[in-house]
């Protein structure tokens, strides 16, 4: 029997959606190697986080009562004691900012094999086959993982989150955490993003992407955005370079955005980007890459050069597009 | 003080390429520096400027087509560059996380730096692992996704005191005992563009090329656990309904389309 232990991820009081989507990916790797479905949930609130991880397919939830807030050296131990308890053939973590943050940790401290990132898992015959993006999602690969006992993360969004309720075991894991090996302090937490705008409260959102190439020509954009009445918003790259404020971003680590519409300019569509997006009712994409990966999620696609499609566009609606 | 900065050569593949068997053809793949590497040098350049007595070395591994990209870290302001590469290494299709940890936990044991900045993935494989499996590794304390760092704080009480950035604009404040790995999320700060007398000055500066022997490491250190079977363009599940004909027709139909879904009046 070959069990799985998955970590939950949660945040400020609450479980965080890719926890559950977490599930669906260790139950079918659990049924794959004929072993029970282990999920484990770390500090916060543990005991009302176990209650909601007891889903449909989860053998048992154990839970680590130990501070309030994501310690990566605290998950580092708890983890990685659990895994030393229950010898699970996986440890499957999200590939979040916090599984980022300690899942390699945990890897590196079992002696165990480490992929990130996962889009498809499939286990057979003691080997694990990883499918997995590579080169900004141009190409996808499988990777065979000779020789388990495995640490793998899961890219969020790919597995639907498990719905029906369990009846699973739930026990309190005590862990002696090592204070001496904490050496890391969590201050607290800041929002980040607010200001003039909220983009998310947008209905027509023109954004734009490093395809913009200059922040001089930001004006080309500006000029549409005037022109139609949108609001402006932009990738993160935009944001990294200083062209626009933080409160623009689009993504994982920006926005959230459901608008109506979301025209998005020169944006290849990075996973961390359609995050933030994939919830507009009509995509639009404008882009000289025909493959570029936002047209797999675009209503309507525009194979084109920005510099020759906008102009015409802000004409479209009597603007006059400046010269950049 | 001493700031280690990991850095890596990533290919970047061009809008139309062709795979052969798991890999990509090497007409259709340019190099260039690790965009989140990008970022980490200038951290570290400007930890060296913010202090006195600041060294900073980069840390590459990579063939010797490499060394060009390493030469940015130096055209940039670092003060020495170390490459690691082997044959053995040469070998291996594609490097797993604990390798690459165990290699660069070699040099960094050689070099005894206080901080190391890595970059929170390399944007070709993207296992955004290598800085935490490296603290790990070394029994390093560590921090991933690093927005903000206070460059005071780090020289002179010896803690990092940096930003995480969390999903959703919420940024976590966490103090980090030193000696640490940092992975660098981009935005931290500006990159500077190497000034044409630093190009030239790191044209001539020594590579210091370090062989699995030199780091008393084994060809079975560099063994990898994974194993690349298949690449492939992903199959587009598209449904998009393309807008066809030169730009003024793609504009027209594309204004259409946004007057029918009532986004922009008449
Ligand atoms: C932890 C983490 C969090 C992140 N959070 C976010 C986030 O919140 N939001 C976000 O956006 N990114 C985020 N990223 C970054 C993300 O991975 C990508 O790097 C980023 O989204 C790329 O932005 P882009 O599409 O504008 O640029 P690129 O990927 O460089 O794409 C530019 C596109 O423009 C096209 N183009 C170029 N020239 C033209 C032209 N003349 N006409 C038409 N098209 C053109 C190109 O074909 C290309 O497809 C995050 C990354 C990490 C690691």
């Amino acid at each position: 029997m070959s069990d799985v232990l998955v970590v939950a991820d949660h945040r400020r009081g609450d479980l965080r959606d890719v926890s559950f989507e977490l599930l669906t990916a260790g139950r079918e790797l659990a049924d794959a190697a004929d072993g029970d479905l282990h999920a484990a949930v770390v500090s916060g609130n543990v005991e009302e986080f176990a209650e909601e991880l007891n889903r449909e397919g989860v053998d048992q939830v154990h839970t680590v009562d130990y501070g309030e807030e994501f310690n990566h050296d605290v998950y580092t131990q708890a983890v990685v004691a659990l895994a030393e308890e229950l010898d699970p053939e996986f440890v499957v973590t999200p590939n979040s900012v916090n599984g980022l943050d300690y899942a390699p940790a945990v890897a590196t401290r079992l002696g165990r094999p480490y992929v990130s990132d996962a889009t498809g898992l499939d286990y057979a015959d003691g080997t694990l086959e990883v499918t997995r993006e590579m080169y900004g999602s141009k190409v996808e690969t499988t990777v065979d993982v000779a020789e388990g006992p495995f640490v793998v993360t899961t890219r969020g969004g790919e597995w639907p989150p498990v719905e029906g309720s369990g009846d699973a075991e739930i026990s309190a894991f005590d862990v002696d955490v090592d204070e001496d090996a904490v050496r890391s302090t969590v201050k607290g937490f800041e929002e980040v993003g607010g200001g003039d705008v909220d983009i998310g409260e947008a209905d027509f959102l023109v954004s734009i992407g490093r395809g913009i190439e200059e922040e001089e020509n930001l004006a080309l954009v500006e000029e549409l955005v005037d022109a139609t009445g949108a609001t402006l918003s932009s990738s993160r790259p935009i944001v990294d370079n200083g062209w626009l404020p933080k409160n623009r971003q689009v993504g994982q680590s920006g926005k959230q955005v459901t608008p109506d519409v979301y025209l998005a300019i020169g944006i290849s569509g990075a996973v961390q980007h359609v995050a933030g997006m994939k919830g507009a009712d009509t995509i639009i994409a404008v882009n000289n890459d025909p493959n570029a990966p936002i047209f797999d999620i675009a209503d309507y696609g525009v194979v084109g050069d920005l510099f020759d499609v906008v102009p015409a566009l802000i004409e479209e609606f009597g603007g006059e597009p400046p010269s950049v | 003080m001493k700031v280690l900065v990991t850095v890596k050569e990533v290919a970047t593949v061009e809008d139309d390429f062709e795979i052969s068997g798991t890999e990509i053809e090497e007409t259709y793949l340019d190099y260039d520096l690790n965009e989140w590497d990008d970022y980490a040098v200038e951290e570290g350049v400007q930890l060296a400027e913010a202090g006195d007595d600041v060294e900073v070395v980069a840390v590459t591994i990579g063939p010797e087509r490499s060394e060009e990209t390493i030469r940015m870290a130096l055209a940039k302001g670092a003060d020495r560059a170390v490459r690691v590469w082997d044959d053995a290494i040469d070998d291996v299709e594609l490097l797993d996380v604990e390798t690459k940890a165990e290699l660069l936990a070699a040099v960094v044991e050689d070099e005894d730096p206080d901080v190391v900045l890595s970059g929170v993935q390399a944007n070709d494989d993207s296992f955004g692992a290598t800085g935490v499996a490296l603290a790990e590794t070394l029994g390093f304390e560590w921090a991933a996704v690093v927005n903000a760092l206070d460059t005071e704080k780090v020289l002179d009480e010896g803690v990092a005191s940096v930003r995480r950035e969390l999903e959703g604009g919420v940024e976590e404040l966490t103090d980090v005992e030193l000696p640490a790995v940092l992975a660098i999320q981009t935005g931290i700060n500006e990159p500077r563009y190497a000034s044409l007398r630093g190009i030239r000055q790191a044209q001539s500066k020594e590579i210091d090329v370090q062989s699995l022997d030199d780091l008393a490491l084994g060809a079975d250190d560099v063994a990898s656990d994974l194993d690349v079977t298949a690449m492939y363009e992903p199959e587009t599940e598209s449904d998009a309904q393309y807008l066809e004909g030169d730009a003024g027709e793609q504009a027209s139909a594309l204004a259409e389309v946004l007057r029918e879904k009532g986004v922009v009046g008449e």
